[in-house]
């Protein structure tokens, strides 16, 4: 089962300015497979998927891909960054930014073809963002950008898919929406998808696995077990409740003066 | 028909080199121009511009053509600007503040003295706002083949910096030399705003680099078009500013024409207000829909 995953990172530490922000990463995705990368602000979440990209060089550590180190020019992982931050009079329109998904990183020009724009076309409607298709990009809500961007990366069929807070400063609707053209295009695409959140509720229907994040540690596997009150306190370094409403999922610390042994024993007791 | 060109216009020596060269300076300057608004750089551009100053006011004093001094010291100035990194927000202030202030005040040590030890009448005033009508005719030459070579070097990396702008890190991740694609960008930048100084004056080069292309982003949605129109617009203001100076010489005072850089700062100028005022056609179409960026304010 090893070889046979797509990205695997073996005790990945990123140390910066003296301040360890990765530490002892270890983590394996597999085809097709939609994992969440869940925590909470500052925990590394950015700096994991930069070292995925090969954008943050490791301290040590290694990343492989298909079983080999990761090459410093690879087609197979799309990313979607966290913010664009594009003014409204750039002049890219939707299907333009789109189109650079193909071919923005060669040098020269290209000639107009009827066969990109089709497949440009086709991408938009898939991701449901043919409606603003002619639209300049720095124009369009949070959420559309995100469509678009997600577009943008899956038109040059990479087997993974980073996606860094694409949830964050969205609706209630626009998330249900991105969430659900993300699990449905992994699907068909047979996309592996990484996506990185502090909230993991909305990600709970399509994620298969979690990695979860917490002071430059991980712990991964499957939701259950890892969203767990004692999993999460060794991550934390502190300890952390986790509860469950409706299906939901809260990770809280403990209130200030709570002691970790006191909280420990209250565990035990609503145990027993 | 005599009353907008102006007998002798179209035997005029100086005026053919004068449309020749503004023409392909002006296309170059464009194009350039909307990779510039695009970037955001058009700070950079003026801080290149007012280093141009000093440059040509170097080269005169030396006795050397100015275009030289303009692009050797904006040439210098790119490079120095891409080491220390003065895109970011922090660096401009200090930027606009000391070092460009003291580029215009070396520029004007420069100039006073030039006029001193030279006979050139009007040579500060070339420097500073242009002279398309008095060209050498040995640098124009090398100054065509530098606004091509800028106009290339542009359209070569016209998708890799599209991407870039769009984001960094994603052109990083496909494997974009982002930093040297930057570096190659701010030369030709400064090579362009070098060429501008010539036919309008150091001074006012950004006016040629950044008004047309500002323009054409508010009336254009695609790169492509958004090119083609920036150049149209620089070329049509390069143009009419060169027959109004050429008529201007019959206006008052007699004998003196007007300087060709008023016109053309003014076209550019005009131009962008017209768009400027009309009513938004990009708001017609598309209305983003409510999300919560715009509901609530940021987290």
């Amino acid at each position: 089962m090893m070889t046979d995953d797509l990205l695997r990172l073996e005790n990945v530490s990123v140390r910066l300015g003296g301040r360890d922000i990765l530490k002892d990463v270890s983590l394996a995705i597999g085809p097709g497979q939609f994992t969440g990368l869940i925590g909470p602000n500052g925990a590394g979440k950015t700096t994991l998927l930069k070292v995925i990209l090969g954008l943050q060089p490791v301290t040590s550590g290694s990343v492989l891909l298909d079983g080999a180190p990761r090459p410093s020019r690879d087609s197979s992982i799309g990313y979607v960054p966290q913010k664009l931050g594009l003014e409204p009079d750039v002049p890219l329109r939707v299907r333009d930014v789109v189109s650079l998904g193909l071919d923005g990183h060669k040098f020269g020009l290209r000639l107009p073809s009827r066969a990109r724009r089709e497949q440009v076309s086709d991408m938009l409607t898939a991701v449901g963002a043919q409606r603003y298709a002619d639209a300049r990009v720095g124009e369009l809500s949070g959420g559309e950008q995100q469509r678009v961007m997600i577009a943008h990366a899956l038109i040059s069929r990479p087997r993974l898919l980073l996606l860094d807070e694409p949830l964050a400063n969205l609706d209630i609707s626009s998330e249900q929406g991105i969430v659900s053209v993300l699990a449905r295009l992994a699907r068909a695409e047979r996309v592996a998808v990484l996506l990185s959140a502090h909230d993991m509720n909305p990600l709970m229907p399509v994620m298969d696995r979690i990695v979860y994040v917490a002071a430059g540690r991980v712990a991964v596997g499957d939701t259950d077990k890892v969203v767990e009150s004692s999993v999460l306190s060794r991550l934390y370094g502190q300890h952390v409740d986790v509860i469950r409403v409706h299906g939901r999922i809260l990770v809280v610390a403990a209130p200030e003066g709570v002691d970790e042994e006191e909280a420990a024993a209250e565990d035990a007791g609503a145990v027993r | 028909m005599h009353y907008v060109f102006e007998p002798g216009f179209f035997a005029s020596g100086p005026v053919h080199v004068a449309l020749a060269v503004g023409t392909v300076i002006a296309i170059t300057s464009a194009v350039v121009g909307v990779f510039t608004v695009t970037r955001g750089q058009s700070f950079a551009g003026h801080s290149l511009a007012d280093i141009a100053t000093t440059g040509g006011s170097g080269a005169f004093l030396i006795g050397i053509n100015q275009f030289w001094g303009y692009l050797a010291f904006g040439a210098g100035a790119a490079a120095f600007m891409e080491m220390v990194g003065i895109q970011r927000r922090r660096g401009r202030d200090v930027a606009t503040g000391v070092v460009l202030g003291a580029a215009l005040g070396l520029a004007a040590l420069f100039l006073y003295l030039g006029t001193q030890y030279s006979t050139t009448t009007g040579a500060s005033f070339s420097i500073l706002f242009g002279s398309i009508f008095v060209l050498t005719p040995s640098t124009v030459p090398a100054l065509i083949a530098s606004a091509l070579l800028a106009l290339v070097t542009v359209i070569a990396l016209a998708r890799v910096l599209l991407l870039t702008a769009l984001s960094p890190d994603i052109a990083a991740a496909r494997g974009v030399p982002v930093r040297a694609v930057g570096a190659a960008y701010l030369m030709a930048l400064a090579v362009s705003v070098a060429l501008s100084a010539v036919i309008i004056g150091a001074v006012l080069s950004t006016a040629l680099l950044i008004g047309p292309a500002a323009t054409a982003l508010r009336l254009a949605k695609s790169p492509l078009k958004a090119v083609l129109i920036a150049a149209g617009l620089g070329v049509a203001a390069i143009w009419a500013g060169i027959v109004l100076a050429y008529d201007s010489f019959y206006w008052p005072p007699a004998g003196r024409g007007w300087p060709v850089s008023f016109f053309v700062v003014t076209l550019v100028v005009g131009g962008y207000l017209v768009t400027y005022f009309r009513r938004d056609p990009r708001r017609a179409g598309h209305e983003p829909g409510i999300d919560a960026e715009q509901a609530c304010s940021p987290a």
